[in-house]
């Protein structure tokens, strides 16, 4: 028996980490004065009002709250993931968060064919990479390749999805490039501003997958990844000479940032906590019941609605008692969606109007439809044949109203919102089951089509992703049967598949909100409330801002001082 | 020690790593669904089925179990343990990035826990004072029984938040280190502290002690030659169970001390169902049991001279905690 053998590996991970002292920062008085703003209410005077130019310099601390899951814009799916990517790499074209418009970013303008198959860009000239190639019709040609059937089409499926009909790029001239589309498809130009189609160097669009996630690419982006570990977090820092941002960026040329530095803190009291005495400038994430401590310390915190599909109940129309749609129907009135965000969410958080967040771009506000009224509920349910039973659930031919919502907890609110909703729900004579499912039961059931109503929402600042939600053939989660004959076809499908072809954006915009109303008289999905993002910035960082995916940009960030 | 007696420890120690694998690859396959649809799940969009396939062929998953089995085994076999399913970073590289943050903050807390612990063991069992003895044996109660993640909490608060005196996020440093250390020994010291009291308490008791009494030799001569060495028997052994425990530990604090290490990396893993990564890290789990009881064992002989020698002399096992 070797005795040195066995004590060496824990010798050696004893020596692994030399321990390195640190100056203790004599930060603890403004630490204190920070934490006793806290408990005063409105005591402070709230973050000091921009005035004053942008000061360029400094680096500025992000706590994320989750570990992102690589770096590589064109493969990342979660928010923290894409807060590292989006700002490494620029999309041809860039949606105005405010009016939801798509202007020009690395394409100064584009031709659509009539028929919705040709989207012709005309890219700006003097674009280069970090490592400074200059950006060609071949390299936008080279990345959408790659994409839609080389060998990132299994490992981003976002983006794959967005070319679902990818027939080919031309390349025009050195820099005009006309990607060909198998089919109409009108939602294509919004997707060109997405993160997911951003555009990398030629020599990374044909890289490995799993090497680009860990941070082997090369983006035109205002900032260039400096460092990233996984799990850890990154640092990103500013790229010289940066000078073509996009219409819809605050300011031309440089970001303002020396750098940003991104660390993992799942703990949202520990972020909140962190900024408050100064060891972090923005954090992700806020919880509702981290807000006060925020804001007493003088930071802001920054909402912004998710666009897409609003938090919904979708039923699954094939199993009783929902099969009815007049006992659907009657769960619209049954929900009281403004008592939903003030107790048990925050002002961030807004009653659902539609099925679309209202930040989407197509939204159509039917709040009409979806006043809380519980006697209306219950004479649709009298109509409908469900008397009250000796219990107070209704009962009909001896069968109870009863029906299960599959949830998973998608974020720290959700059980909680369930609950009211269940007692909401109780208040009118429904038994509402809540199924808790972890990820791997998620994917089963979204398969199996096991469960009654599923709640969930998505991002995505088009109104096209009703139909990738709601079509026949799509993801489908009523699962709608496909028509047997022409009388068969369900108007929706209709709807849904012409605004795919429609060219003209108010043409297109009234079809997606007939698409909604639709929604709402079969009543397929019950609208609750709409996600939102809370960022908290201390009151010296300015110009951190949402796209119009509500997803951050960097770009236009500051801090008081140059950081100083 | 013997060849024979080296080689049937090593084929102990490899019989319990091959279980731990087999269970873990049991258990993980037995769940329902499979990394390549919990990755997936995470995007809005619904998926072509072709790639959904592409994507499983990449990883082995539509292989028949036994084959995935005997693969893996073989690879593990050579070192090799795969990539992860969600970041397709080599497993080796996850766990030897992670390791050293987490051997540095277990070492430091069972330092602390071993320190701490035989501290107040030591005291109450030595001092006369009635009222101090029972206030310092009320201490390890305690400490076993608040939850990590608030005494982690109230730390950060008191000695980050408040007073800045060490850094609430980052790992930067041996200032970082302090706290998380002292959140995973404050268990750890309680239950060494509870089981040496006990094992000081029988070894006053025992007739050894009263004879170096009789021999004239001091209260504190007789706890430093007598009472500590035969009270701190099953104490050792308890320490040996304790190392391989750390390591669940360093879950709850490293998520709230924001630090990278096995522990998050197990959060992660189980969460997405990260069966390579699953894998990785139990079988590090079941090394590090392997060797801290081995090194538990070693000390034995070290303290009791009635071990040195014999072999496979049966040691005090400890009292169960």
């Amino acid at each position: 028996m070797s005795r040195t053998v066995a004590v060496r590996p824990l010798r050696a991970a004893l020596d692994a980490r030399p321990s390195r002292r640190r100056p203790v920062m004599p930060a603890a008085a403004l630490a204190v004065l920070a934490l006793t703003a806290g408990c005063a209410q409105g005591a402070s005077a709230g973050p000091a009002a921009t005035g004053g130019a942008p000061v360029p310099g400094g680096t500025l601390r992000f706590a994320l709250g989750a570990e992102p899951t690589g770096v590589d814009p064109q493969q990342v799916g979660t928010n923290v993931s894409i807060y590292i990517a989006r700002q490494l790499a620029d999309s041809l074209t860039d949606q105005d968060p405010e009016t939801g418009e798509i202007v020009p970013w690395l394409a100064e303008s584009w031709d659509v064919n009539d028929e919705l198959t040709e989207f012709t860009f005309h890219l700006r000239d003097d674009v280069t990479f970090s490592d400074g190639t200059p950006l060609d019709a071949g390299t936008v040609k080279a990345n959408f390749d790659a994409l839609a059937d080389g060998p990132l089409a299994a490992s981003a499926p976002l983006a794959a999805s967005y070319l679902g009909g990818y027939e080919k790029s031309r390349v025009e001239d050195e820099h005009t490039v006309t990607v060909v589309l198998e089919a109409p498809d009108a939602q294509f130009l919004q997707a060109t501003s997405t993160v997911s189609l951003a555009i990398l160097s030629e020599g990374t669009a044909t890289a490995d997958p799993a090497e680009r996630q860990q941070g082997e690419l090369v983006g035109s982006g205002p900032f260039v990844l400096e460092e990233y570990t996984q799990g850890q977090g990154a640092v990103i820092t500013r790229r010289d000479g940066y000078d073509w941002a996009s219409d819809a960026a605050a300011h031309d040329g440089e970001a303002y940032l020396d750098a940003v530095e991104f660390s993992v803190v799942p703990e949202s009291g520990v972020r909140a906590g962190s900024l408050a005495s100064g060891q972090v400038d923005a954090i992700g994430d806020v919880l509702p019941q981290d807000v006060p401590q925020v804001e007493g310390s003088g930071g802001q915190v920054l909402n912004r609605n998710n666009p897409g599909v609003a938090f919904v109940l979708q039923a699954n129309v094939n199993r009783p008692p929902l099969d009815d749609p007049d006992v659907r129907r009657a769960l619209l009135p049954a929900i009281n969606r403004p008592e939903l965000v003030d107790t048990v969410l925050s002002d961030a958080f807004k009653p659902a109007t539609s099925v679309l967040a209202s930040t989407t771009p197509g939204y159509t506000d039917l709040s009409d439809e979806l006043v809380f009224d519980p006697e209306e509920a219950a004479r649709l349910l009298d109509e409908a044949g469900w008397a009250e039973g000796p219990d107070g659930i209704r009962e009909k031919d001896g069968e109870k109203l009863a029906f299960d919502v599959a949830y998973a907890p998608l974020f720290t609110g959700s059980e909680a919102v369930l609950e009211l909703v269940q007692q909401q729900l109780r208040a009118v004579g429904v038994d509402l089951e809540l199924r808790r499912l972890t990820p791997a039961e998620q994917t089963a059931a979204q398969e199996s089509g096991d469960f009654d109503t599923y709640y969930y929402n998505v991002t995505r600042a088009d109104a096209d992703i009703l139909r990738t939600q709601f079509a026949v053939g799509q993801r489908n989660l009523s699962f709608r049967e496909a028509p047997q004959g022409d009388d068969d076809a369900d108007p929706l499908d209709a709807l849904l598949a012409d605004a795919l072809a429609e060219p003209d954006a108010a043409a297109r915009a009234e079809l997606a909100a007939g698409a909604q109303r639709e929604i709402l008289d079969q009543a397929l999905a019950i609208p609750l409330f709409e996600l939102a993002q809370s960022i908290g910035v201390r009151g010296e960082v300015h110009g951190v801002a949402f796209d119009a995916s509500s997803r951050l940009l960097f770009r236009d960030a500051w801090i008081d001082g140059g950081g100083q | 020690m013997t060849a024979r007696g080296a080689l049937r420890l090593l084929g102990g120690a490899a019989v319990v790593l091959w279980g731990a694998f087999t269970v873990s690859f049991a258990i993980l396959y037995l769940l329902p669904s499979d990394p390549v649809s919990i990755m997936l799940s995470q995007s809005a969009e619904s998926l072509d089925p072709a790639q959904v396939q592409a994507l499983r062929e990449r990883h082995g998953l539509d292989r028949p179990l036994p084959e995935q089995y005997l693969t893996q085994l073989g690879n593990a076999l050579t070192g090799d343990l795969g990539t992860s399913v969600t970041t397709g970073a080599p497993v080796t590289d996850l766990l030897a990035e992670a390791l050293p943050h987490t051997a540095a903050l277990a070492g430091l807390a069972l330092l602390l826990a071993v320190l701490a612990g035989t501290g107040i063991a030591v005291l109450a069992s030595w001092t006369r004072a009635r009222w101090l003895r029972a206030a310092l044996l009320a201490l390890p109660p305690v400490g076993v029984a608040v939850p990590g993640f608030w005494v982690g909490l109230v730390l950060l608060q008191l000695f980050s938040f408040t007073w800045y005196v060490f850094p609430a996020v980052g790992q930067d440093g041996f200032a970082s280190l302090v706290l998380p250390a002292v959140t995973l020994a404050v268990p750890l010291s309680a239950t060494i502290a509870q089981v040496l009291a006990r094992g000081l308490d029988e070894a006053w008791r025992a007739p050894y002690a009263d004879t170096a009494f009789g021999a004239g030799a001091s209260r504190n001569r007789v706890l430093g030659a007598h009472v500590l060495r035969n009270g701190s028997l099953p104490t050792v052994t308890l320490i040996g169970v304790l190392t391989g425990n750390l390591l669940g530990g360093t879950v709850v604090v490293e998520t709230v001390f924001s630090r990278q290490g096995l522990g998050r990396l197990a959060e992660q893993a189980v969460t997405t169902q990260d069966i390579p990564v699953v894998q990785g890290l139990v079988l590090t789990g079941a090394l590090v049991f392997v060797v801290a009881g081995l090194l538990a064992d070693l000390a034995h002989p070290l303290l009791d001279p009635r071990l040195r020698g014999r072999r496979a002399a049966p040691a005090p096992r400890a009292v169960p905690a």
